[in-house]
């Protein structure tokens, strides 16, 4: 097996010395190692911010943050992990809550302390311009906050650096919600559609289909019309179906 | 420099060859017959010595997969004489057990009924499978498309066996989940015109699949989590439940929790029950890789088993067809379905494509294996994994430069550290384990054929019949997490708990040993995956 053929670098966890393949994530090296883990692991790929790892290699003085399940191993690195950030959180009801520009400001007053020393970016995983959307938000830019915080996994790296104690992901959170909430809107035919629903636009049919002899159904199942990939302009040939069939059958 | 070692490369020029000339191609979609053949040949449900009967309890003479039989026939994590039953560490009217999006969800709902709620999770509340979910969440909004259209969809993916009320359920409530996300702040993507982006997933008629870029689950499972802290529901961390409590009616009472890190045991009493904890991908069916969350090894099947709760298709597993064959450092991670939605085509090492992109799931994971096994069109990697090419560069020729960045930012960055460029490069991909598709029979409501005991999201089945569609687990466990979050809290004021007990578990293992298959050297639910030591390294599991 080629696996056997793999070379052994040492690595460090929590100050132990441990031989292990290389080629491995830092999560998989630390299994190998014999660790069954309860905390620092969630989603191994990479979207659930709980294996936050610090490390640190020879001869480098930089101490770097990453994700140990997307993260591989270096020789003699120096591992520990973060499997928990305190972080405060407000509370607030989001729908009270208005898309006013002081709006973040107000819950979250510690943002201006920001000293734009830029650690937050720096040590993001997710490469995610920190400091940039807190400038935004002293600024009251909501909207801005919201897309660039967006693929933030709240795993706590800025907020456990940060020298001005700013809990960053949940402000960023908090603008997200409002600009989903508050200045985001929906479209009229999602509550039109609600509204039929309510109505009991479909209930005839719907009670009609769960009664149906299963070969009935797969004869409507095979005859419905495909909405194809470019479907700018497209109309169906026969927009009331499946209603029409059973309508003409009831009657 | 391409990160893809010159054996795959050569591969790669041929499906840069023929890329052009496919790029609009149709390929014809299989009629239901062929769909059945393929399934019989080449789905992983179909092989021979993967399940096998059950041989005690309510769930008697019912197929499962051999590593879930394992579990119903090991040993409970407690002994029953240990535990003091008058030792309530905690009352309240609804428990909800898991913390993901049907928990969470189930959580809320209780809640603002009025219910005093506690939600209780094996990990970090919000670890789960919804936070992985890449494509999104279906609900028919679109002008030419309908609740009905959903509904013919949903139960032709399932094979025609999903429970028929189950699914009106489903594509009933679906637009007013959509909007109650929304309401929450959930970002959903919006096209140029500022309405609400909808895309294809497998087996659907109509584009009708909303998302969050391809964090969809993530973005909506912390939308969630900020919410239930904010109406200050209770929730506990660390503790997963490892039995469920019957009263003298055989009523679920409650449950017995234990504390991952201190090992302490607790009881919580509860006039209702809420499960809602997830799938079975740690468990390895068959050996294959999952795209599952660390947490999901069947703990709440196992101990609703033995309580008694009925299940269904629990012999029905999803194997997704675009699970990461390379680097071996993702593989068996998750590649959206969305790719596909977006024109991305599956091809083989010649650059031919051999299915509809479209196809159920099920079909098209049966016909990559076919494509690699049988017919040995594959594309081998250096550890020996095979898979074929996801070819990802199309989405840019067909819908513009910059639709992956726009769309696929989490896939795009992650293959990003791995040197791979999706927008010009393909990914290697094969089926993997995904979705159980059956589960805990539930009614409308949600309840469980154990009185007071309800369950929402993976852990419940019916609803997807054989073969769940794309979308339709986003939208399964909000619709049922908070249909049974209602009935639950309105139910805990009518329900007054009768006597605990754990009877259950002493005569369900005096069952096991009377029919002589108690498996003493397993103890379930086994709460977390063991991949220490060598399984930790890299496996191939074709």
């Amino acid at each position: 097996m080629e696996r056997k053929e793999r070379r052994l670098i040492p690595i460090h966890i929590f100050g132990k010395r441990y031989e292990v393949p290389e080629g491995l994530t830092i999560q998989k090296a630390m299994e190998y190692s014999g660790y069954q883990f309860i905390r620092s692991c969630g989603c191994r790929g990479g979207i659930c911010g709980a294996c936050l790892t610090e490390y640190r290699t020879p001869k480098d003085y930089k101490i770097k943050m990453v994700l140990a399940c997307q993260s591989l191993v270096e020789p003699e690195m120096q591992i520990t992990q973060s499997p928990f950030i305190p972080m405060n959180r407000a509370r607030y009801e989001l729908e009270k809550l208005r898309a006013q520009s002081d709006i973040l400001g107000r819950i979250y007053p510690e943002i201006f302390r920001c000293l734009q020393c830029n650690t937050c970016t720096r040590v993001c995983p997710m490469e995610i311009p920190v400091m940039e959307y807190i400038a935004c938000a002293i600024r009251g830019e909501i909207e801005r906050v919201a897309h660039l915080s967006f693929p933030c996994v709240m795993c706590g790296a800025c907020a456990s650096k940060c020298p001005a104690e700013i809990s960053q992901p949940h402000v960023a959170l908090l603008a997200r919600r409002i600009y989903g909430r508050h200045m985001l809107t929906l479209p009229q035919r999602l509550y039109q559609r609600m509204e039929e629903i309510k109505q009991g636009k479909y209930e005839w049919v719907l009670e009609r289909l769960v009664q149906l002899p299963t070969s009935k159904l797969i004869e409507l199942y095979t005859q419905r019309e495909q909405e194809p990939q470019e479907s700018n302009h497209w109309v169906p040939k026969e927009i009331d179906f499946p209603e029409n069939r059973l309508r003409e059958e009831r009657e | 420099m391409s990160a893809y070692p010159e054996s795959m490369q050569a591969s790669i020029r041929k499906v840069e060859e023929t890329r052009l000339s496919r790029a609009k191609e149709e390929f014809p979609k299989l009629s239901l017959k062929e769909r059945q053949e393929l399934l019989q040949q080449f789905h992983p449900d179909y092989r021979e010595g993967g399940r096998r009967e059950l041989k005690v309890g309510v769930n008697r003479g019912q197929r499962v997969p051999n590593e879930l039989a394992d579990l119903f026939e090991g040993l409970s994590l407690i002994r029953p004489h240990e535990i003091d039953l008058h030792r309530i560490q905690r009352e309240v009217d609804v428990l909800v057990i898991g913390g993901g999006g049907g928990g969470a969800s189930a959580a809320l709902f209780a809640s603002e009924c009025g219910a005093r709620t506690l939600l209780t999770t094996k990990l970090r509340f919000g670890d789960s499978n919804t936070l992985m979910a890449e494509g999104g969440i279906q609900a028919a909004v679109g002008p030419y498309d309908s609740p009905v259209l959903h509904y013919l969809d949903t139960m032709g993916g399932g094979g025609f066996e999903n429970l028929p009320n189950l699914v009106w359920a489903l594509v009933e409530d679906a637009p007013l989940i959509l909007e109650w996300l929304a309401r929450l702040g959930v970002m959903f993507d919006r096209n140029e015109d500022g309405d609400l982006l909808a895309s294809f997933a497998g087996g659907q008629c109509r584009r009708r699949v909303h998302s969050a870029a391809d964090y969809t689950g993530m973005e909506i499972m912390r939308v969630m989590r900020d919410e239930v802290y904010s109406r200050g529901i209770e929730v506990i961390e660390f503790c997963p439940a490892v039995e469920l409590l019957l009263d003298e009616k055989g009523r679920c009472g409650g449950a017995i929790f234990i504390h991952l890190d201190t090992k302490e045991r607790f009881v919580i009493r509860s006039k209702t029950t809420i499960l809602a904890t997830g799938g079975i991908g740690r468990l390895h069916i068959q050996g294959f890789p999952t795209t599952n969350h660390y947490g999901a090894t069947a703990d709440g099947l196992v101990i609703a088993n033995r309580a008694g709760a009925k299940i269904i298709f629990m012999d029905a597993i999803q194997f997704h067809p675009t699970g990461t064959a390379y680097p071996e450092q993702l593989v068996g991670l998750l590649v959206s379905e969305a790719f596909r939605g977006w024109s991305a085509q599956l091809v083989n090492c010649e650059g031919k494509r051999f299915i509809n992109e479209l196809e159920t799931r099920d079909v098209t994971s049966s016909a990559t294996i076919r494509e690699v096994v049988e017919r040995k069109k594959g594309v081998s990697t250096p550890t020996g994994m095979q898979g074929v090419w996801l070819d990802t560069p199309l989405v840019e020729l067909n819908k513009g430069k910059g639709t992956i960045h726009r769309i696929f930012p989490h896939l795009f960055h992650r293959f990003h550290t791995f040197g791979i460029d999706i927008t010009k490069e393909p990914i290697l991909v094969y089926p993997t384990q995904h979705y159980q598709n059956g589960g805990l029979l539930i009614d409308e409501n949600g309840e469980t054929t154990v009185p007071n005991l309800f369950a929402a999201g993976e852990v419940s089945g019916g609803v997807h019949g054989r073969n769940r569609l794309g979308g339709n687990s986003l939208l399964d466990i909000f619709v049922f997490g908070r249909r049974a979050g209602i009935l639950a809290a309105e139910r805990s004021k009518e329900t007054k708990v009768g006597k605990l007990s754990l009877n259950h578990i002493i005569e369900y293992e005096r069952e096991l040993q009377r029919e002589g298959i108690l498996k003493k050297e397993i103890k379930s639910p086994i709460l977390l995956p063991d991949y220490r030591y060598e399984r930790a390294l890299p496996q191939t599991h074709q």
